[in-house]
């Protein structure tokens, strides 16, 4: 097994807007969506990033918060990136034949090629403002795409679970949804799943360490390995996940509610 | 078949989940014992809260792992809140503890001994990768083993556990002051080095803390001829750790002394199912090799 980072040569950065970029980098690997790798920088840090592309050279989209990606989003085509992977389970995409999406913010990056890998799903992508949208032109060539900002600079003006509400409430029949963004907005879409029956496979996000390898238990949620168990998890597993939407773990493995965790991680 | 007694530990099997893997929390010694462990280690903790050092701290190569993690842990403020209930977890759990000086030492004990929830007590003495702590401190000389494992003994009646390291020139002699000094165990090994990777392509070494303990495979043959040396040095029992990831490699432990064994790198290579299937294969070998315990095998490689 080949578990530590092999550097790797950008080939080509995509300015998404103006705070975050892809990497396309001259690396291919079987992968499927959902599935992270854990990206070096070297003498800086190493981090987990979902793959927004995985067809072809693989990319990662990465939101300039904090020192290493604000290195990352410094460095040009050419410059090198360990990596390694991929860890995780990856969203089962099988039989879904009516599935709906819902992103938020970055989130957006591993559900792009699940909506590329699904028959025409819906999409409903979230932002907070028109500049915060990802991948608009790759989504509309494959999804039925629903927009919303928190402001409304763009789309319908709210949330993009009251969308995933308003459609099941018209009647829409979903046999799967699929999320990632803000963990507040997937415990949402969690509940509205529950209460409508549908099964739901949530993204998680945690601070990592071994990163894939599954053996230090920081990125535990009541003792589920966001690395190894998933980062994608059901309603099953969710439902015994009670620090999901609640409290995380901070680097010295102290828990403490989400929003501190989250203030923590854009540093 | 398996039962094992370890400083009047009754443990089902001798498999023990090693300090330092998975042990952050509650729900993960449940888990590892649901898995089929007969003990389980938690993660080494300190007086006060640590981030330990930048990331990459834990990586894979083709021979077993290397980490330099650096005694990331909330503190014992709050380990004795992670930690407050273990009533529910039906396999001893096994503290383990790290400090820069013995009063420091002493004083963690105390903390641990009167939680009432922990079944003994680990003393890594051994790390190679942190400053201020085991190798990095001067730990591993005769001198100060003896002088934390007596602070130590003052302050708690559970049995003691002297971790040691194998990059030392006499782990015999190391263990034999243990001893003398009141452990009632030793386990053998912490990881071995430290060692170092270097990226060529980046140039650089992969690891943020450059170098860093190695465990897995790459150090099992170590592990075995240290627990064979401690064995002709003590009386006390021996936990064999490293690079343990098939019944083989159990049974090889027992046969070089050991009385129990640890696993931890193991999780990476086979999954926390691997307590559950070491017992099996050790289970396996003894019917076809009609042994009735492992008592009947203990230090075998020695007649
Ligand atoms: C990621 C990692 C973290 C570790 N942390 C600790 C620790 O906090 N305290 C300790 O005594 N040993 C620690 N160890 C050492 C292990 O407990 C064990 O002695 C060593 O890894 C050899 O066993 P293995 O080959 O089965 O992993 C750590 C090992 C690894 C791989
Ligand atoms: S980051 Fe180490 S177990 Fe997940």
């Amino acid at each position: 097994m080949l578990d530590y980072p092999v550097g790797v040569a950008i080939k080509e950065i995509i300015n998404e807007n103006s705070n975050v970029k892809t990497f396309v980098l001259d690396a291919q690997l079987d992968a499927k969506p959902g599935q992270f790798i854990m990206v070096w920088i070297p003498r800086i840090d190493e981090k987990p990033f979902s793959l927004s592309k995985i067809s072809g050279d693989i990319a990662i989209t990465v939101q300039k918060k904090g020192k290493a990606t604000e290195k990352m989003h410094e460095m040009r085509a050419g410059e090198v990136l360990g990596i390694r992977g991929p860890y995780g389970n990856g969203f089962d995409a099988g039989k879904a034949r009516s599935a709906c999406i819902v992103a938020g913010g970055i989130g957006a990056a591993p559900l792009v090629p699940l909506a590329e890998a699904l028959q025409n799903p819906e999409f409903i992508l979230g932002a907070r403002t028109k500049n915060d949208l990802l991948f608009e032109e790759r989504l509309k060539k494959c999804s039925e795409l629903y927009i919303t900002t928190d402001d409304g600079s763009a789309g319908e003006k709210g949330f993009n679970t009251q969308v995933l509400e308003r459609l099941l409430g018209e009647g829409e029949k979903f046999d799967a949804v699929f999320c990632c963004g803000p963990e507040p907005m997937m415990r949402r879409v969690f509940e509205i799943c529950e209460s409508h029956k549908i099964p739901l496979q949530a993204s998680l996000e945690r601070f990592m360490k071994c990163g894939g390898l599954g053996i230090c238990g920081q990125c535990s949620v009541n003792g589920i390995r966001v690395c190894a168990d998933g980062p994608v998890f059901g309603n099953e597993m969710l439902k015994k996940m009670l620090e999901f939407g609640n409290s995380a773990r901070l680097k010295t493995g102290r828990k403490v509610p989400l929003k501190e965790y989250a203030e923590w991680r854009q540093k | 078949m398996l039962e094992v007694d370890l400083c009047n530990l009754r443990l089902k099997n001798p498999t023990i989940l090693a300090s330092g893997i998975l042990g952050v929390s509650r729900e993960l010694l449940q888990r590892v014992s649901d898995s089929g462990a007969g003990a389980a280690t938690i993660k080494s903790i300190t007086l006060n809260p640590r981030e330990g050092h930048h990331n990459p701290t834990i990586i894979g190569f083709e021979a077993g792992i290397m980490n330099a993690v650096g005694y990331s842990n909330a503190g014992i403020e709050e380990a004795k809140k992670e930690f407050a209930d273990l009533s529910g977890i039906k396999i001893p759990i096994i503290a383990s503890i790290v400090a820069e000086k013995p009063e420091e030492f002493a004083l963690l004990a105390g903390e641990i001994d009167s939680l009432h929830q922990f079944s003994a007590i680990e003393l890594p003495l051994s790390c190679p990768h942190t400053p201020g702590f085991g190798l990095l401190a001067g730990q591993g000389t005769p001198e100060a083993t003896s002088a934390i494992t007596n602070a130590v003994r003052e302050k708690t009646r559970l049995p003691i556990f002297v971790k040691l390291s194998p990059n030392v020139p006499g782990i015999g002699e190391l263990a034999k002051s243990a001893e003398k000094a009141g452990a009632s165990a030793i386990t053998a090994v912490n990881t071995l080095g430290p060692g170092m990777l270097i990226d060529i392509n980046s140039r650089k070494p992969v690891l943020d803390f450059k170098c860093g303990g190695i465990s897995g495979p790459a150090l099992r043959p170590v592990a075995v001829r240290c627990v064979y040396d401690v064995y002709e040095s003590v009386k006390i029992p021996i936990i064999g750790v490293g690079g343990i990831l098939t019944g083989r490699d159990a049974i090889e432990m027992i046969l070089a002394g050991a009385t129990a064994i640890g696993i931890g790198s193991g999780i990476y290579y086979r999954g926390m199912n691997i307590f559950a299937q070491v017992c099996r294969e050790m289970e396996m070998w003894m019917k076809k090799n009609k042994v009735k315990s492992l008592e009947e095998i203990r230090g075998q490689a020695h007649a």
